[in-house]
């Protein structure tokens, strides 16, 4: 992966040659990229992936081209009617769309899942490249303050804390994104430490570069790979997670708002009545957002070991 | 070895500390009254002050801190607000854990010797179509969150087949068979959660223990698989198996809220959010304390059982 960073830059003044060398190298960086992104590009599972999420994505942006009933229009046909040519996938016990309120339901989840996501993942780089490239006291105690977080479950530690700040949206993104930085600082800092004892950051070091030049110009280029899976598999948790807070009650402040897990919450109880399209169908929802993301996630992984 | 378990004890106590303090913090800078919030909008002034009272969260930080330590070092977490008023907490706490205990032990029996041999056949015939159907419906189920697994088996099991009972909770003086048929649904939705994730690591563990000199040889000396598997390769294979056990026990007792609701059964998780749900704080400190405690400790034995297998293992602690 780094077999070309390895190139000798003892030289403390940098010359336009050594900038020469630097372009060749990222030509050659460019090449390896491309022959992944080719594999990637290829492999079934990203494809189905980046189907499914593509979906649910314009469902949450334009949820009426895809819908002519609203999540809360009582439709003609009633409430409790049966997937069919009345309603393609039934009606609620209110007499509500179950597909109208799926297609509108798929906004909350791809709003907070992304946005938590997105500032877990910088907030926890950052932490995990400075950890592991300065090391120290402040590093040896925050790794234990990690670990302290992490040996709680995610939703439960969610749960503290929501019942505490607020069930607010921005709460629900702030939750989910605060316990996602460990994981992430943990796996980014083991990348770092062992990148830092490789040669060329010794090089950049002795060249007399800044912390912060080597940290952000020399390791993170080289952990770009593991920060984008990161960004993926935690992207599936954070839908997992919102899911069960909002199945479990903790999101939004109404629970006839269309939401995939407060669906399922509402509605599961009835299943033992037969009646089960009201709560399976988000459910179905729920599991094809998380097994998309999965997909993708897995590709990704694979084509960057490739 | 014994230096090893020393530095793994005092790891586990700086984690308490830790632990101990964002408990303790989470109220104290929560924005506004934390009394107010932990007490409902709707609590009277009185009521307000019982809150702050009991809670002791007019004292400084420090000597909130060392009362949550007391606490726990006693097991008295003061009596429940709501959920049970005025029974001690630990109480609850014990009757929920006790309920989570049943439900664990039976999915653990059922997962380890499933998920296990799963990840043996998938490593032995790797790349077959076997250890693709292995892998990629292990990798679909344990990616879709608990209680949707559960909704699914209410809707595919529970409602076609008597067997299979909806509540998970046996009635008053059921027999343990009873007992364990209610238990039927969660285990299968905690076995579809985890079993990918065990058979996974499993089939990684014995792929590298199955390349390695040791096992060729033990082939080559004509040793049947069967006997190469049971004295050569299960050891090595199993330590990542063991090391994840240890990290899930924590998650199997707090971590299955959702289901828990879904098959209306008294864990520990459900204790916890009847707590949420009647705003009783002392209840849900207490779980929630319980759950990374028992998280910690089971971490913890699966260190010194992974040591105990692999003296390599003993020297790595501290430089991970």
């Amino acid at each position: 992966m780094s077999e070309t960073s390895d190139l000798p830059k003892s030289d403390p003044a940098r010359s336009v040659g050594e900038r020469s060398s630097a372009t060749s190298e990222r030509s050659a960086k460019n090449q390896i990229r491309r022959e992944q992104f080719r594999v990637l590009y290829r492999s079934p599972g990203f494809i189905f992936g980046v189907l499914i999420v593509g979906f649910w994505v314009f469902a949450a942006l334009w949820p009426s081209l895809l819908t002519s009933d609203g999540p809360k229009e009582f439709v003609e046909a009633g409430p409790r009617v049966k997937p069919g040519s009345e309603a393609w996938l039934g009606t609620n016990k209110t007499g509500w769309d179950v597909y109208a309120r799926i297609i509108y339901g798929a906004r909350p989840i791809l709003i907070v899942a992304p946005i938590a996501t997105a500032m877990a993942v910088i907030v926890g780089t950052m932490l995990g490249l400075v950890m592991g490239y300065y090391r120290g006291w402040a590093d040896e105690v925050l790794s234990r303050v990690i670990e302290a977080i992490l040996s709680i479950p995610i939703i439960l530690m969610a749960i503290l804390v929501v019942f505490t700040f607020g069930r607010s949206t921005p709460v629900i993104i702030g939750t989910i994104a605060v316990l996602f930085v460990p994981a992430i600082t943990r796996t980014i800092r083991s990348a770092a430490i062992a990148e830092s004892n490789l040669d060329y950051v010794m090089s950049a070091k002795m060249r007399g570069e800044s912390g912060l030049f080597i940290v952000s110009r020399e390791i993170l280029p080289n952990v770009t790979g593991l920060v984008v899976v990161e960004l993926t598999v935690r992207l599936g948790y954070a839908v997992f997670t919102y899911a069960t807070l909002a199945f479990l009650g903790f999101v939004g402040s109404n629970i006839t708002d269309a939401d995939w897990g407060i669906d399922v919450s509402q509605n599961y109880e009835q299943i033992v009545r037969d009646i089960w399209w009201p709560s399976i169908f988000p459910a179905i929802a729920i599991a094809s957002l998380v097994i998309g993301v999965n997909l993708i996630a897995d590709s990704i992984d694979k084509a960057l070991k490739s | 070895m014994t230096r090893f378990i020393i530095r793994r004890l005092l790891l586990a106590l700086v984690t308490l500390a830790i632990l101990l303090i964002i408990v303790t913090l989470i109220p104290n800078i929560a924005p506004g009254d934390p009394a107010r919030k932990i007490a409902g909008g709707t609590a009277s002034p009185e009521r307000l002050i019982e809150v702050t009272e009991s809670l002791g969260l007019r004292d400084s930080v420090a000597t909130q801190l060392k009362n949550l330590s007391v606490s726990v070092f006693t097991l008295d977490f003061g009596e429940s607000f709501s959920v049970a008023t005025g029974e001690p907490v630990m109480s609850l706490v014990w009757s929920a854990l006790a309920n989570s205990a049943k439900l664990v032990i039976l999915s653990l029996l059922v997962i380890v010797p499933v998920s296990i041999l799963g990840g043996l056949v998938a490593a032995y015939k790797k790349d077959s179509w076997i250890d693709r159907l292995i892998v990629n419906t292990g990798l679909a189920f344990s990616a879709i969150p608990d209680f949707v697994a559960g909704v699914f088996l209410l809707a595919f099991l529970a409602v076609p087949f008597e067997f299979f009972k909806v509540q998970a909770s046996a009635p008053p003086g059921s027999g343990p068979l009873v007992q364990i048929q209610h238990l039927l649904l969660p285990v299968i939705a905690v076995l579809m959660v985890y079993f990918g994730y065990i058979a996974r690591i499993t089939r990684a563990g014995t792929i590298t223990a199955l390349d390695s000199d040791y096992a060729r040889t033990a082939f080559m000396r004509g040793l049947s698989t069967g006997r190469v598997f049971r004295k050569h390769i299960a050891r090595n294979a199993l330590q990542p198996t063991v090391a994840v056990l240890g990290t899930q026990l924590g998650y199997l007792f707090g971590g299955m809220v959702a289901l828990e609701i879904v098959f209306a059964y008294q864990g520990v998780g459900n204790l916890i959010i009847r707590a949420v749900q009647r705003a009783d704080y002392p209840v849900l400190r207490a779980g929630v304390l319980t759950v990374a405690i028992i998280y910690m400790l089971a971490t913890l034995g699966a260190d010194l059982l992974v040591a105990w297998m692999n003296p390599r293992a003993r020297q790595t602690l501290g430089d991970n």
